[in-house]
């Protein structure tokens, strides 16, 4: 769950990590309001859960209460790289001496943390990566031990940052380290981080992403999760407990277990067809989840065709076939659906499906087969 | 023979008194496991379907000489439960939940290297891990694989597990053990320590992969493979068309930044020899050329 820019500072504020003052706003005079309680100049920023903010013109300096009206009037309603702005950031303008970059993630390839550390912030720290590697100051970091201040020390000496920032450096990397850990965030990044004339260090970005996994010991999730983007197709599929991801071709695609379902995707694909969504049903395949599965399906304009793939494990064909005809008498399709019913028992499946086929449910035994008959379906009826 | 466990292995299920628990351990049971205790602190003394139930997994070792766990408890509990078998010196500990928070996953990884290294940590996340006719540890049902040999399957996911093993099983060749690592990004065993473990079978001649989008473990397994496999390994990588930065199910099916694409890992995979087939069914008719040839 990524989080934006004003949500990724308040959860740094709740781990010690300065910020600049600052707050959000859903309207134009509301974000006058904070501007006139901070003092100017301010910053306006466009809270959207995309990069390139500034290049879009959504980050603007503001130096008095007519700038903050026009800059926060033409901000609000922005569309940048198609996400609509509807909440700005309003925070007191920072003096900048310096600025720097600093990240903690997890390298799955060493399995342990990865902090990277730059004293060239402030650009995307891919680019510093490619041309100028030794910028960045890496540290793997065990997660069983933990990251002390003097390892954090002698980290921040190797990354050269100004002396002057070192204290302020150390001590935000701490915190920011234990943020990553106790907030259970898959990424804690700051860029830039950076060094005011009067020597002090502060977080001036907030990139954060959060564990869904850990929602359970984190009641704070929740309203970061309000504003998460979302398709409506996948609001009403993740209602009925279904893993799905919007797409946007037209064949609607049910299979059971995640693996699966991607390969499906992919087939799809690979007959020359567009699928539409990724919809894993778990690995049963009852009446009441085939049903609910298809009711999404149903519900998204686009699909032309839909091609259920089971592969029953300990779910027999039998119960697969059954929910499937069950499912159709509970919910009317517009589109025509190929099933693809293979694994345990895929022949007494089979043979209680066989009666109910027609042009709107028709049956293939291989993948390929029912992916070109889905996309051949999907192409007449689009 | 076969890798990790056999028809020998005792086996203590963490959580046989839950539904879950209850239902894939019977039906373990049932495939000839060796399924001989649960644990549950409060219903110590208990039993399930005659499998005594004990207070932890120590007592349980004591009770039953007990070498492997199986674990179907809420994934808030699953680090401790892990470490629970490891200080009694359970030897492969099967995590089947699913949904444990990235960072536990990472600290127990590291904690269990560092003080027990002597446990193998599979999952969490994980279908789990089946010697055909011989023994099955979690989720996988057994009958849709062939006993014997030989090939020995290592996959990311498990429904497209399934369907490998049912298709070999079609087209009659046998399995010596199929290893579900599972899709999370710090799984306790990796690709690696599977292919590792079949190079040293003498009953696998072959190995079968599944891998899926997301992290750089396909990659990893590549340039082991090149360096230091000798047997013939064929591939399959779901997800070549998933849209970056989506997640697709999976913890560990996410692409990044162009990084962990399925081009990308089937490119690595060819590489180093690996026969890569474009879906499920075109890897395991590689498969069956390969065994044909052996």
């Amino acid at each position: 769950m990524d989080l934006l820019e004003f949500q990724g500072k308040e959860f740094f504020a709740s781990y010690g990590i300065p910020v600049s003052d600052g707050a959000a706003a859903t309207d134009v005079e509301e974000a006058v309001a904070i501007a006139e309680r901070i003092g100017y100049p301010v910053v306006v920023k466009a809270q959207v859960h995309t990069g390139g903010r500034g290049k879009a013109g959504g980050v603007k300096l503001a130096a008095d209460g007519d700038e903050c009206r026009t800059h926060a009037s033409n901000i609000l309603g922005l569309d940048i790289k198609g996400h609509i702005v509807e909440i700005i950031w309003v925070e007191k303008a920072s003096d900048i001496a310096e600025e720097y970059y600093v990240s903690f993630t997890l390298d799955r390839s060493a399995k342990k943390y990865l902090g990277m550390l730059s004293a060239e912030g402030g650009v995307e720290i891919e680019a510093v990566a490619e041309t100028n590697p030794e910028a960045i100051a890496k540290i793997h970091i065990d997660p069983a031990e933990g990251l002390d201040r003097d390892t954090c020390r002698q980290w921040v000496e190797a990354a050269n940052l100004n002396p002057d920032a070192t204290d302020g450096a150390v001590d935000i990397l701490l915190k920011l380290f234990t943020a990553y850990v106790e907030g259970d965030a898959d990424l804690a990044e700051i860029n830039p981080l950076i060094l005011k004339p009067t020597g002090e260090v502060h977080a001036l970005d907030a990139k954060v992403s959060l564990d869904a996994n850990s929602s359970y010991r984190h009641p704070e999730y929740a309203k970061y999760d309000e504003t998460q983007p979302r398709d409506e197709r996948e609001l009403a599929a993740h209602a009925k407990g279904l893993q799905y991801v919007g797409l946007d071709g037209s064949v609607g695609v049910i299979a059971n277990g995640a693996g699966l379902a991607m390969s499906t995707v992919d087939v799809v694909n690979q007959v020359g067809g567009s699928p539409a969504n990724f919809l894993d049903i778990g690995g049963g395949a009852n009446a009441d989840v085939m049903a609910g599965a298809l009711e999404v399906i149903n519900n998204d304009p686009a699909v032309k065709s839909i091609f259920i793939n089971i592969f029953g494990g300990i779910t027999r064909g039998e119960e697969v076939a059954n929910g499937i005809i069950e499912a159709l008498n509970r919910v009317d399709i517009d589109a025509p659906i190929v099933v693809r019913l293979d694994g345990t028992n895929a022949e007494e499946g089979r043979a209680i499906l066989r009666p109910a086929l027609t042009d709107s449910l028709r049956m293939e035994e291989t993948m390929l087969g029912a992916a070109t008959k889905a996309v051949e379906l999907a192409k007449t009826e689009g | 023979m076969s890798i990790f466990i056999d028809e020998t292995t005792k086996v203590v299920y963490q959580g046989l008194t839950g539904s879950q628990g209850r239902y894939y351990g019977l039906l373990n049971k049932e495939y000839g496991t060796q399924v001989v205790a649960g644990t549950n602190p409060k219903k110590a003394g208990t039993d399930v379907e005659g499998i005594p139930i004990f207070a932890t997994v120590a007592e349980a070792k004591e009770a039953t000489g007990v070498t492997a766990s199986c674990i179907f408890i809420p994934a808030p509990g699953v680090a401790s439960a892990v470490l629970e078998a490891a200080e009694a010196g359970i030897e492969l500990v099967v995590a089947i939940t699913e949904g444990v928070p990235a960072h536990d996953e990472a600290k127990l990884f590291n904690t269990l290297r560092r003080d027990f290294p002597n446990t193998r940590l599979l999952g969490p996340n994980c279908p789990g891990l089946i010697s055909p006719g011989k023994a099955n540890i979690g989720i996988t049902a057994g009958h849709i694989a062939k006993e014997g040999g030989p090939v020995g399957i290592v996959s990311r996911s498990g429904t497209l597990t399934y369907q490998a093993l049912y298709e070999l099983k079609q087209k009659d060749i046998g399995v010596t053990t199929c290893v579900g690592i599972g899709g999370d990004p710090v799984p306790g065993t990796s690709f690696i320590d599977c292919l590792e473990a079949f190079e040293a079978d003498p009953d696998t001649k072959a190995v079968m992969m599944i891998g899926e989008i997301g992290g750089s473990a396909e990659e990893e397994a590549a340039e082991f493979i090149k360096n230091s496999m000798s047997k013939p390994v064929t591939a399959y990588v779901a997800g070549v068309t998933a849209p970056p930065g989506k997640k697709m199910g999976h913890a560990g099916a996410i692409v990044s930044g162009g990084k962990g694409t399925a081009a990308a890992k089937m490119e690595a995979l060819r590489d180093a020899g690996v026969l890569v087939g474009e879906n499920p069914t075109e890897a395991g008719d590689l498969m069956a050329k390969v065994v044909s040839s052996l």
